[in-house]
């Protein structure tokens, strides 16, 4: 079973060759056996998946059952879950039982589908290795030795183990596509304001959003459907209406203008890597796009933009975490000051605070214009790059990741793994959708395909990704670490 | 050295709205700690806010109120700062792009002369909870009912120069807040509660001084207290060599001293920035229209009209249009009995008075502004006299009957104006005063009329007060005139 | 913009970090890094351009003055470090 979409399983519950019971048992068994080796979950909640798949099962007899009824998911630690641990990979939350659900979480129970546990991640979200998570790191199941990317990263190797067919994270500035990408699934950051970030701690706010994990674009388009749309607690979620995404998949692609920035084929991309896209991208004019290169002139300025905008944000949302009301809090403090500073000195990790302190003083009096409204008015330019270069192509495509997934403990200077993230973070800044796609292998770890379209394009991303998923494979295959467990 | 004061307020108003600012939790006043502080007050880890439409509109009709522009687009921005009453470690308010921009109060003084006091801005933000310092084993409580409560903060130009002028300003933005009905302006609650910013200066420089902010003081009086001790602090300072420097005081009402709060005090450095949980506020012409055409007739206006065309004096009028209360009760009564000078006279006397004494507001006051009326009418049409009336309005406050009338019959106090009994009632009193008689007729004629008093007052306790005096005054005068 | 010792201390200070003399000498150096990396945003031209605060146009929608919570503090209090009749505890505020 566990080398079955989304789709399939859910086809199979229909017919009623198992029940959920047997397919939730199943993937529990499975976390039980191989997570060990992987460090994918942060928190595994069997008992109540059981009963959440009996009443899946139960809600089937009685012919309630919808699209997605019963189909085993799980959740980065980073959705607020109620009764269930919510820690966001830090230990300022690791004693955090959330007292309610995020949006997100509310409409997947809604929608009938089952939680198998909460994944390991960045704490706070603020990596691209997993390294950074107080619960330890999480291993790529493709190559141990090997990062699974982040900060989404025990979601990707969850999903790309077979331990769940799918599941969802959060992407600030890769945090979904890198990781697919480095794990050799498919994941889809929608635009901001698609999906609510209500229930979703906060990392950057302006920058913030959910989306779906999982083996095929047709899998994540499932799951969109769910957990798209206005939230009236999320002022940031666009009142638009949502589309069926599983419609649009099969149109055909004739005529489709793919763009190639420039910029994302340049010095520092990994030949084999770059050899793997361009194959992809060979893929899609046999399938009748047309391809012509663009340029995005602002791409290298995205990063600088991003580490004062993303850290000055989540300085400000950190600050709740102060030992007061909830969260980790220091043993007999003297006073107030010493409750707070040592708390969070605690509570925090080493990447959490660098960032903090860089927010803090790029936003500090004297520093403001230089950084913050400056990286505004970049960030603005950054936008326009995209807005312009959808006036000609209908999508862009690149490389998710300069490298495939890098080894354990490789890049041990900050800046050198903030630089990895240099074909994701644009988009966050602008804005805009971008899937990855399973697009081959380079040295035995998986190589992703980047597509991007303009906002609110994700039915079309998802139509493009899942065309060529019809004519490859590389989504379907298995790495070695979960068929030798099975 | 002559010396000016110059002073400037911040006004915080809480907004009247049922919910907070950003989250549907309820702002009602006096609930149980902590039972009015939902996961969007205490700063959950992931919650997110959400704009009150209300408190949007009430930002916007005080506004119009006091001729404001109000810009187009409106911005949130975060002030950042750690005080264990402020869940999120910031404060949501408005830096840069505030709702309400520059406008004007008129204020009137003491000598019935107004003063225009402009407004450099007014912007939205939300209060923060309450630290309680009982003791908790030396610790300190924390309740967040109050946290993200809407306030709505008025900043005003340096242009008060008295303590007098500063409280005539605060009285002033109280009336128009609550004549617009957007606070209950309940001080002692805390729903206004202001910081003075306070410098002097010789007479005639240009320049301003240092000043120093005066936090939190939360009533009219202590307003005026706060300043006269403040000025008197710094031009000794000054006249003693030293300089004033620039920091938060607080004004100690128990010793009527303000003193630096140095222990909050210390470099800090908001690190204001624009919420990015929040968008741009955008509001439309048609928008700005229908709010201006629900305001109500404010006190300037009211004031301005109680003296045109109710031909009230300039006192009576500024009294009378102090407050909404004060000006629907006192319109009321003069609705009902038709004479806006008696009117203005019973409230600000009898009924003032009364209340006063009681120290009770006019709103919960026990005679309502219809018995009152009432009450004036039966004086007017010459159905009691006044001393009979002042009577009834015991009656009424006391709760010993439901209209005037009802009293009036209940104790009999309906003016005798029979003239047969009341001169049988002159001829009984003549009958038993033969000395005071004999004195009347042996005066001066000139000092007869002030000996009349004597009988005059007597035929009145014979009438159990319910003679109409000024008729027995007449009769009274033509009898001992007739002995003479 | 050169990143000094002061600066990490100060900011340290305003986020309320406590931050040993070690960390604070290894937080210059990442620190300094991250802005020198940062820096380059200097060299973009930014005339004329305004800030972007959020990647839509998009205008705040606002939300009907209701009471639509109800008293939960059983709940929230449940992950509170230190709670006594219904109020948060805290070191000794001075005002």
């Amino acid at each position: 079973m566990h080398d079955k979409t989304v789709t399939q399983l859910a086809a199979a519950l229909k017919s009623g060759e198992f029940s959920s019971r047997e397919l939730t048992s199943h993937f529990l068994q499975r976390i039980e056996k191989i997570d060990a080796k992987l460090n994918s979950f942060i928190s595994i909640t069997a008992e109540q998946a059981l009963t959440q798949a009996e009443a899946a099962d139960k809600a089937r007899a009685a012919g309630k059952a919808g699209r997605l009824t019963g189909i085993p998911l799980a959740l980065k630690d980073i959705f607020c879950t109620q009764g269930v641990k919510t820690s966001c990979g830090s230990k300022m939350l690791d004693n955090f039982i959330s007292p309610y659900n995020a949006t997100v979480v509310e409409k997947l129970n809604t929608a009938g589908t089952i939680s198998l546990g909460k994944t390991n991640m960045d704490e706070f979200a603020m990596g691209s290795s997993n390294e950074n998570s107080y619960y330890g790191v999480v291993k790529n199941p493709w190559d141990l030795s090997a990062v699974p990317g982040g900060s989404s990263g025990g979601s990707a190797a969850a999903v790309a183990a077979g331990l769940v067919p799918a599941a969802m994270g959060t992407d600030t500035g890769g945090s979904i596509r890198q990781p697919a990408a480095f794990c050799g699934i498919t994941g889809l950051k929608p635009t901001y304001g698609r999906v609510s970030r209500y229930g979703i701690i906060a990392y950057a706010s302006s920058l913030d959003q959910a989306g779906p994990m999982a083996r095929s674009a047709e899998d994540c388009a499932h799951l969109l459907n769910v957990v798209a749309g206005h939230d009236v607690r999320d002022s940031t979620s666009v009142a638009r209406g949502v589309p069926d995404y599983t419609e649009t998949l099969n149109a055909p692609l004739s005529g489709l203008k793919i763009g190639l920035p420039k910029e994302y084929f340049g010095d520092g991309l990994a030949p084999d890597v770059e050899k793997a896209v361009r194959d992809a991208v060979k893929v899609y004019e046999s399938l009748g796009a047309t391809v012509r290169e663009v340029s995005l002139p602002h791409t290298h300025f995205a990063i600088p933009a991003y580490y004062v905008i993303a850290p000055a944000e989540a300085s400000s949302n950190l600050s709740r975490y102060d030992g007061v009301r909830f969260g980790h809090r220091c043993d007999s403090p003297d006073d107030l000051i010493d409750l707070y500073t040592r708390s969070r000195a605690e509570g925090f990790g080493e990447e959490v605070k660098r960032r903090i302190l860089i927010g803090t003083h790029t936003l500090s009096e004297g520093f403001f214009d230089a950084y913050y409204t400056k990286a505004q008015k970049v960030r603005r330019l950054i936008r326009q790059d995209f807005l312009d270069a959808f006036e000609d192509v209908d999508v862009l495509m690149g490389p998710a990741s300069p490298t495939p997934a890098f080894d354990l403990g490789a890049k041990k200077d900050p800046v050198s793994m903030y630089l990895q993230d240099i074909y994701t973070i644009a988009v966050n800044l602008a804005g805009i959708p971008g899937i990855s796609v399973p697009a081959g292998f380079a040295g035995g770890r998986p190589v992703g395909l980047q597509i991007l379209g303009t906002h609110f394009a994700e039915a079309q991303l998802l139509n493009v990704a899942h065309q060529f998923q019809q004519v490859t494979d590389w989504h379907l295959t298995l790495p070695a670490l979960a068929e030798e467990n099975a | 050295m002559q010396w000016e004061t110059v002073i400037g307020l911040e006004v915080h108003v809480q907004l009247a709205t049922r919910s907070k600012i950003f989250s549907g939790a309820s702002t009602a006043f006096g609930a149980e700690p902590n039972t009015q502080a939902c996961a969007v007050d205490l700063g959950l880890p992931g919650v997110l806010p959400v704009l009150n439409e209300q408190a949007v509109a009430m930002a916007v009709q005080f506004g119009l109120a006091v001729h404001a522009e109000i810009p187009e687009v409106s911005v949130f921005d975060r002030k950042n700062y750690f005080y264990p009453d402020l869940p999120k470690g910031y404060q949501t308010s408005q830096m840069y792009h505030p709702i309400v921009g520059a406008g004007e109060v008129e204020i009137t003084l003491d000598d019935d002369n107004t003063k225009c006091i402009r407004i450099h801005h007014a912007h939205l933000e939300e209060d923060a909870g309450k630290s309680l310092h009982e003791d908790f084993h030396g610790m300190t409580g924390i309740d967040l009912n109050r946290a993200g409560t809407p306030l709505l903060e008025i900043v005003s130009e340096p242009d008060m120069r008295s303590a007098k002028e500063a409280a005539a300003y605060l009285k002033a933005i109280h009336s128009i807040v609550t004549y617009l009905g957007i606070s209950d302006g309940n001080m002692a609650e805390g729903s206004m509660r202001c910081d003075v910013n306070v410098s002097v200066r010789p007479q005639g420089q240009a320049e301003f001084g240092t000043r120093a902010e005066i936090k939190n003081v939360n009533s009219f009086r202590f307003v005026e207290r706060a300043i006269a001790f403040e000025v008197e602090r710094q031009i000794e300072l000054i006249e003693d060599g030293g300089k004033v420097v620039q920091e938060t005081r607080l004004f100690d009402p128990e010793r009527d001293e303000t003193r630096s709060m140095r222990t909050k005090e210390e470099a800090n450095d908001y690190r204001y920035f624009p919420c990015p949980d929040l968008l741009p506020v955008v509001l439309d012409q048609a928008y700005l229209d229908h709010l201006r055409s629900q305001l109500p007739e404010l006190p300037a206006d009211k004031r301005a009209r109680f003296q045109t065309e109710l031909g009230l004096s300039a006192y009576d009028a500024n009294v009378l249009s102090a407050s909404r209360e004060m000006a629907e009760f006192f319109e009321e009564v003069h609705r009902v009995c038709g004479d806006a000078k008696q009117a203005a006279n019973w409230v600000q006397g009898e009924l003032s008075g009364a209340l006063n004494r009681e120290n009770l507001s006019i709103q919960n006051s026990p005679v309502s502004a219809h018995q009152l009326g009432e009450l004036i009418s039966r004086v007017l049409d010459d159905t009691i006299n006044g001393k009979a009336a002042k009577q009834v309005f015991q009656a009424l406050w006391n709760g010993q009957g439901k209209s005037a009338d009802e009293v009036i019959e209940a104790k009999g106090l309906k003016q005798v104006t029979d003239a047969g009994a009341v001169e049988s009632m002159i001829d009984q009193v003549i009958a038993e005063s033969p000395a005071q008689v004999a004195q009347y007729r042996d005066s001066e004629p000139e000092k007869r009329g002030k000996m009349i008093g004597y009988f005059v007052g007597q035929v009145m306790k014979a009438s159990r007060g319910t003679a109409n005096p000024q008729q027995v005054n007449g009769l009274l005068k033509e009898k001992l005139d007739a002995l003479l | 913009m050169a990143l000094e010792e002061s600066h990490v201390r100060r900011a340290a200070h305003l986020a309320r970090l406590a931050v040993s003399d070690d960390q604070a000498t290894g937080f210059v150096e990442d620190l300094s890094r991250i802005l020198d990396m940062v820096d380059q945003l200097q060299r973009v031209d930014t005339e004329g351009v305004a800030p972007l605060a959020h990647p839509l146009d998009a205008t705040q929608r606002l939300r009907a003055d209701e009471i639509t919570e109800t008293n939960q503090r059983d709940s929230f209090q449940r992950c509170a470090p230190a709670v006594e009749d219904g109020l948060y505890l805290v070191p000794r505020v001075v005002e």
